[in-house]
């Protein structure tokens, strides 16, 4: 069987050689080679996971049930507004995913139908009932998702992360994964922000009227609106803010009744950054509105000069100045007693926009450097005894057939790290696990053939026999055992996240290799010694 | 030539009764503890349970009980606080997270033992939500890796092989199962990757043996012999591959478990326990479910 041997050492080579162009991107001698190499071969190579070279996994959800309420509101609000404008006085109330209208009338009716022909309505007690239908519910939950994704890549690229990845998971999910992240807990906050800027008017009339307590503990917020929600008017919110006693650190909360109506929101801003205050040097954030946003702001400041204007943000009232003047050109401030640092991050995410609904972390997993490091010199360090151990027994156990059977090994390691490279498939620390469990099977093959040539020889068969009928009898047993490793590592790979995606490539595409190192490798060595001319002994 | 073993002839399905009742045990304990993780009673990573962990890395060497007095004066009294195979680090878990309680435990670690350097390694946060889904994905992984190999032993195979295939490989993964719990290990979803590739790799040997019963069978006149001769002669024969090939795994698993790290410490635990017990079913579970099952059919042939 010395017919095509060359084509098959040529075969062996140039895979040699492909594996080696693959990898080349991982290895110090990359930079080294000419121009015209990094630029047309291959130069990503394998990537490393977040479990190994440290990072965060995140997985946010889209509180879409929130998305759905937010969009009647916002369709309520504006509905309000426009009665308003044609001299009605009607009583517009959101009630969960419907919007309740007062007064009915032709009128009513036929400007609801202008402007939103998707609204179902009917009549219900002399109040309108106006509902969306489901399908419009759905496009509003899609593009949520959609703009938090976009809004959320902004946040990140502000970060400074390198090769972020951001994408969608099933329905609602954000996945968001940031390699070497240095201040994960910074990251998860930028992200997980609202960021929902509102502008709203203090409604001071009834705050005197009502003497409403000044200050309260904080954590008590739930038990006080309980309380006062039913004692201020209903187109009133209350609102707090929280005070932060600078020697104590204590933390308490001032509530005040606005508006229920947003006069502006920070969908309008056109920049957000940090300014110093020169009287009592504390950070703040300067705001500056786009052109429609500019004249709504303009609009508002003429109208209720002398008024309080209170600055929310993600339901928090920020600071509420008294409108001096009217303002032109659309620049604001928020103060707050903020550090510089928050102030940072306040400016981060009103530049990147608001989100369209919160999102909620659901999954965090994060890996410290070190510990990716350490990671990568323990697999590396298990990997390389695994090797020398197994292939030491190799040799001593078949001696020049394991010098064979080692040569194969190699072959299967150098072909595993080239054909993750060329896939770019990402290293995990249980993917190292599955290289290393792959150098264990992967001498199992010659093991197989070897005993089964051992078995040949001994009933009298010549070396050259004995090996074509041990290669052909060991076979379909070979390929029996890697089938079903292969099925394994194929569920593990659709159901696995992550790190256990990494083992399922590894150990799938080891043992695949495996048969061709076991089957074409060494067998090509032993035609190449041994059938040339007839030896007499077989060393196995 | 060196070899292992020379030219055996052990009675091995002699032993089939002792052997089948031990294997029993196992299988019952598998099946125990998979109603004990239910029930949430056994040692469950937060992958599945939901929940909060956190690796730390100490400077100097730290003992349990220490790192429990810190965290109950802190009023953190429901958390696990857990060995690390490598020194000097610690792994404490948390059943419900709340907003912050991450970040309370490391302020409280870094005041109390400031001599200590306590660094947080590693942070895994995981919903309740995503944690059922985990758990579920497990488990469809497990029965789609078990149709998929059945379904191609049951084509390679004739039918009383591969229920004794089957049954064996049900048996290691059940068995390892069994003293992961008893053991208290934690049953997170690396181990559950340990057990389907043991379940892929278990079968290797159990195909040896069951390629070359094949081919013994082929070879022997009607009535020469009988099934149970012919499987022990059968293994005998290929004995000392299947001990050798388990033997090279198994080197590379025991390297993973000295030097691949605490994360895959316990996934090499359960790859050495596997490789064993694989090899032992391959012999005295798989066969002898052939022979009780097959007796008279298989060996008319």
């Amino acid at each position: 069987m010395r017919k095509g041997i060359y084509l098959r050492i040529a075969l062996i080579a140039s895979t040699v050689v492909l594996a080696i162009v693959f990898f080349l991107p991982n290895t110090p001698l990359f930079e080294l080679m000419p121009h015209w190499w990094k630029k047309n071969m291959p130069h990503k190579g394998i990537v490393l996971g977040l479990d190994l070279r440290g990072g965060s996994h995140l997985v946010f959800e889209v509180d879409l049930k929130r998305a759905r309420e937010i969009t009647v509101e916002r369709i309520g609000m504006h509905l309000g507004s426009l009665l308003e404008k044609k001299g009605i006085k009607p009583s517009v109330k959101v009630e969960g995913e419907k919007i309740v209208i007062q007064p009915v009338s032709d009128e009513v009716k036929k400007i609801i139908k202008e402007n939103y022909p998707d609204l179902s309505l009917s009549e219900k007690a002399g109040s309108m009932l106006c509902e969306l239908p489901e399908s419009a519910f759905k496009r509003v939950e899609a593009t949520s998702v959609e703009q938090a994704i976009e809004v959320i890549r902004n946040r990140i690229d502000q970060l400074g992360v390198s090769e972020p990845a951001i994408h969608r998971q099933g329905d609602n999910e954000i996945v968001v994964q940031l390699p070497g992240v240095k201040d994960p807990k910074k990251a998860v906050e930028i992200i997980g922000k609202t960021a929902q800027l509102e502008f709203k008017l203090l409604d001071e009339e009834t705050m005197l009227w009502r003497e409403i307590p000044s200050i309260i503990k904080a954590g008590e917020e739930d038990v006080f609106l309980k309380q006062w929600n039913s004692r201020i008017p209903e187109y009133d919110e209350i609102v707090f803010q929280k005070i932060v006693n600078k020697e104590t650190g204590e933390v308490y909360k001032r509530p005040y009744i606005v508006k229920k109506e947003t006069l502006l929101t920070g969908d309008l801003l056109a920049e957000a950054h940090v300014s110093i205050d020169q009287r009592f040097n504390e950070p703040y954030v300067s705001l500056r509105f786009n052109e429609a946003g500019a004249k709504i702001f303009e609009d508002i400041t003429g109208k209720y000069v002398k008024h309080r204007l209170a600055i929310i943000l993600d339901g928090n009232l920020y600071s509420a100045p008294v409108i001096q003047e009217k303002i032109e050109g659309g620049n604001a401030q928020i103060t707050g007693s903020f550090t510089m640092e928050e102030a940072k991050d306040l400016a981060i995410v009103l530049r990147a926009g608001a989100l369209p609904a919160p999102v909620n972390l659901i999954q965090n997993v994060t890996v410290g450097p070190t510990l990716g490091r350490d990671s990568i010199e323990a697999g590396k360090m298990a990997v390389i005894i695994a090797a020398v151990f197994v292939s030491a027994f190799m040799i001593l156990y078949y001696r020049l057939s394991g010098v064979i059977a080692d040569f194969a090994l190699i072959l299967n390691i150098l072909l595993l790290i080239g054909a993750l490279a060329a896939l770019n498939a990402t290293l995990t620390l249980p993917g190292i696990a599955g290289v290393a469990l792959a150098i264990g099977m992967a001498v199992d093959s010659n093991v197989l053939m070897f005993e089964r040539i051992r078995e040949e020889l001994r009933l009298g068969k010549t070396p050259k026999a004995a090996i074509e009928s041990g290669y052909k009898k060991a076979f379909w047993t070979i390929f029996d055992s890697h089938v079903t490793t292969l099925i394994t590592a194929a569920v593990l790979f659709h159901f696995g996240s992550g790190p256990i995606k990494g083992f399922a490539v590894t150990l799938s595409l080891g043992v695949a290799i495996n048969l061709f190192t076991a089957l074409i490798g060494t067998k090509t060595v032993f035609d190449f010694i041994y059938t040339g001319k007839e030896r007499k002994s077989l060393s196995i | 030539m060196i070899q292992i073993l020379g030219k055996t002839n052990i009675d091995f399905l002699g032993k089939k009764y002792i052997a089948l009742g031990a294997s029993c045990i196992m299988i019952i304990l598998g099946i125990f503890a998979i109603f004990q993780i239910h029930e949430g009673k056994a040692n469950l990573g937060v992958d599945f349970a939901g929940g909060l962990s956190l690796q730390v890395r100490f400077s100097k060497s730290i003992t349990l009980s220490e790192i429990r007095t810190i965290l109950d004066k802190t009023g953190i009294k429901d958390a696990d606080i857990q060995d690390l195979p490598t020194e000097k680090k610690i792994l404490i878990k948390l059943k419900k997270q709340q907003e912050g309680t991450g970040d309370r435990i490391e302020k409280v670690l870094k005041d109390s033992l400031p001599d200590k350097e306590p660094q947080i390694e590693s942070i895994t946060e995981i919903g309740p939500k995503i944690g059922q889904r985990t758990k579920k994905d497990a488990l469809l992984a497990i029965l789609a890796a078990t149709a998929g190999i059945l379904i191609y032993i049951a084509i390679r195979f004739r039918f009383y092989f591969s229920i004794g295939a089957t049954v064996a490989t049900f048996h290691d993964v059940m068995a390892v199962l069994g003293i992961f719990y008893l053991l208290g290990k934690e049953i997170n979803l690396i181990f559950i990757s340990a057990l389907l590739t043991i379940a892929g790799y278990s079968l290797t040997d159990t195909v040896v043996v069951f390629d070359r019963i094949r081919e013994n069978l082929g070879k022997v006149a009607k009535g020469s012999m009988t099934l149970e001769a012919l499987m022990n002669k059968s293994i005998n024969e290929v004995l000392s591959r299947t001990i050798v090939t388990s033997f090279t795994t198994l080197m590379a698993a025991v390297a993973l478990f000295f030097f691949g790290g605490e994360v895959l410490h316990d996934f090499a635990f359960a790859m050495i326990l596997g490789i064993i017990i694989g090899t032992y079913s391959s012999v005295f579970v798989a066969s002898p479910v052939v022979l009780l099952l097959g007796k008279n059919s298989l060996i008319k042939k």
